[in-house]
């Protein structure tokens, strides 16, 4: 029988595994590239979104929510972004949870919700999914971006299983193995955040199945600090930035594809 | 009568709580400290009903320290102080509300400044750069007014402080004899012999 030991999140195979947990983990390696790099004076995230097409109602994007499609990049409090890869209903699920584990924490200390703090939240969440019976644990990764007076600019990513850890710069979903090698290789400290855009760009096109990058395939953001204020800004781009941005890299559509296209 | 005092000065805090534990017209003892750390860089001062003030302080020192061994980094005081005054708050809707009056003061290691909270029972709460409790604010208030500033070093903001205490002393026909005066700065809290 194949199914002895992967029909129960809470059992263990003989091997010692848990099988479900690594079926969550091949369902987020199926799911949209989501990409972050943390800088010094920030931190960048970018997410490759799968449901697209010319029908798709995408009038909500331009004005509406966060800024983007609200598929991938979340806005979990003023001071933390989070970018989701797996399935997003799980996702969505997720993403109100951690905002109301950020207001409770406001409400109680009068203080933005450190960073780890808000991960821990969340894993123990996703942690208690593959202890307690009858349930499936949550099909999806996510990568925090965040600061706080602590530890200033961080960058987590949290696993279906709840395990956290910090990063430099990592990805998850479809092709990170391709997306985490080249950010090892490209990846310096003290690295800006202009840098850190252009990074996360170059190793989005290059990990992206589709060959040009546009405001239809990619969601952009970018913790920093408001000068004036001295308090963390959180820009999600909205479409209309996304290809700004990725002319003003060389890596938008060129006016000529659209003259092919059109011919 | 219990008399608290503290005040801010150029990177540091000092805490100022008089010594006597009584009761109705006796004195029962006349070292008790009246001002708790509650963590490397956070002092309270407690006065108030005997018996609620020593039960409130503890159970706000354990629930600090339980913060900073979950989180490895302690509460800022900011923090720190929305959380006692919500304890307090929350109390004071209860059928057995503690009546506290506390003096929070604390140096934020992450912004570099030293920070003072007065904090009464009734679950109010303000950032002040001088506070008192008891009846010697009636004194002392007015002083600290004309000679507070924050920007004095630590000998001048003792200076003020005795200033404080020598009023109320000359003043005050209730007034507390002896003093137990703390500091807290970016090295941490320690007791100044006044």
């Amino acid at each position: 029988m194949a199914r002895r030991y992967d029909s129960r999140t809470t059992i263990f195979s003989p091997e010692g595994r848990l099988y479900q947990i690594e079926y969550a983990m091949e369902a987020i390696s199926h799911a949209g590239t989501v990409l972050g790099v943390l800088a010094k004076d920030g931190v960048v995230l970018a997410a490759e979104k799968k449901v697209t097409g010319k029908l798709l109602d995408m009038s909500g994007a331009k004005e509406g929510g966060y800024g983007g499609s609200g598929e991938k990049i979340f806005l979990l409090n003023s001071n933390v972004i989070a970018g989701v890869a797996g399935i997003t209903a799980d996702a969505n699920s997720l993403v109100n949870y951690a905002r109301t584990a950020a207001q409770r924490h406001l409400f109680t200390y009068n203080e933005d919700i450190p960073v780890e703090m808000l991960a821990q939240r969340l894993c123990d969440m996703k942690q208690g999914y593959t202890q307690y019976g009858g349930l499936r644990p949550f099909g999806v990764s996510l990568l925090y971006a965040g600061y706080d007076p602590h530890y200033e600019f961080q960058l987590y990513h949290s696993d279906p299983s709840g395990n956290y850890s910090g990063w430099k710069a990592t990805c998850i979903g479809a092709n990170n193995g391709t997306a985490q090698s080249l950010l090892k290789q490209e990846y310096k400290d003290d690295i800006t955040v202009e840098e850190a855009i252009g990074l996360v760009l170059r190793v989005m096109s290059k990990t992206m199945d589709s060959t040009t990058l546009g405001s239809e395939k990619l969601e952009f953001a970018v913790l920093t600090l408001d000068q004036n204020t001295k308090r963390p800004k959180a820009k999600i781009y909205k479409p209309a930035e996304i290809d700004a941005l990725l002319q003003q890299h060389d890596l938008g559509k060129k006016d000529d594809d659209a003259e092919m296209t059109g011919a | 009568m219990e008399c608290s005092f503290a005040l801010t000065g150029k990177g540091y805090v000092l805490i100022a709580a008089d010594t006597t534990a009584a009761r109705s017209i006796v004195k029962m003892k006349a070292d008790e400290d009246k001002i708790k750390s509650l963590g490397p860089h956070l002092l309270m001062a407690y006065s108030g009903e005997p018996g609620d003030t020593v039960q409130f302080a503890e159970y706000v020192e354990r629930n600090i320290r339980l913060y900073q061994i979950r989180n490895l980094y302690p509460l800022r005081p900011a923090s720190a102080a929305s959380w006692v005054r919500r304890a307090l708050a929350d109390s004071l809707r209860s059928r057995s509300p503690y009546s506290v009056n506390l003096l929070l003061g604390g140096y934020d290691t992450a912004t570099h400044a030293p920070s003072l909270y007065w904090i009464d029972y009734l679950g109010t709460q303000a950032e002040v750069p001088f506070a008192c409790h008891g009846y010697g604010s009636y004194f002392a208030l007015s002083l600290l007014d004309r000679y507070h500033d924050p920007e004095a070093s630590l000998e001048e903001g003792l200076a003020t402080l005795r200033r404080c205490i020598d009023e109320v002393a000359k003043r005050l026909v209730v007034a507390p004899g002896k003093y137990k005066v703390k500091v807290v700065d970016k090295d941490g809290v320690r007791e100044i012999e006044l």
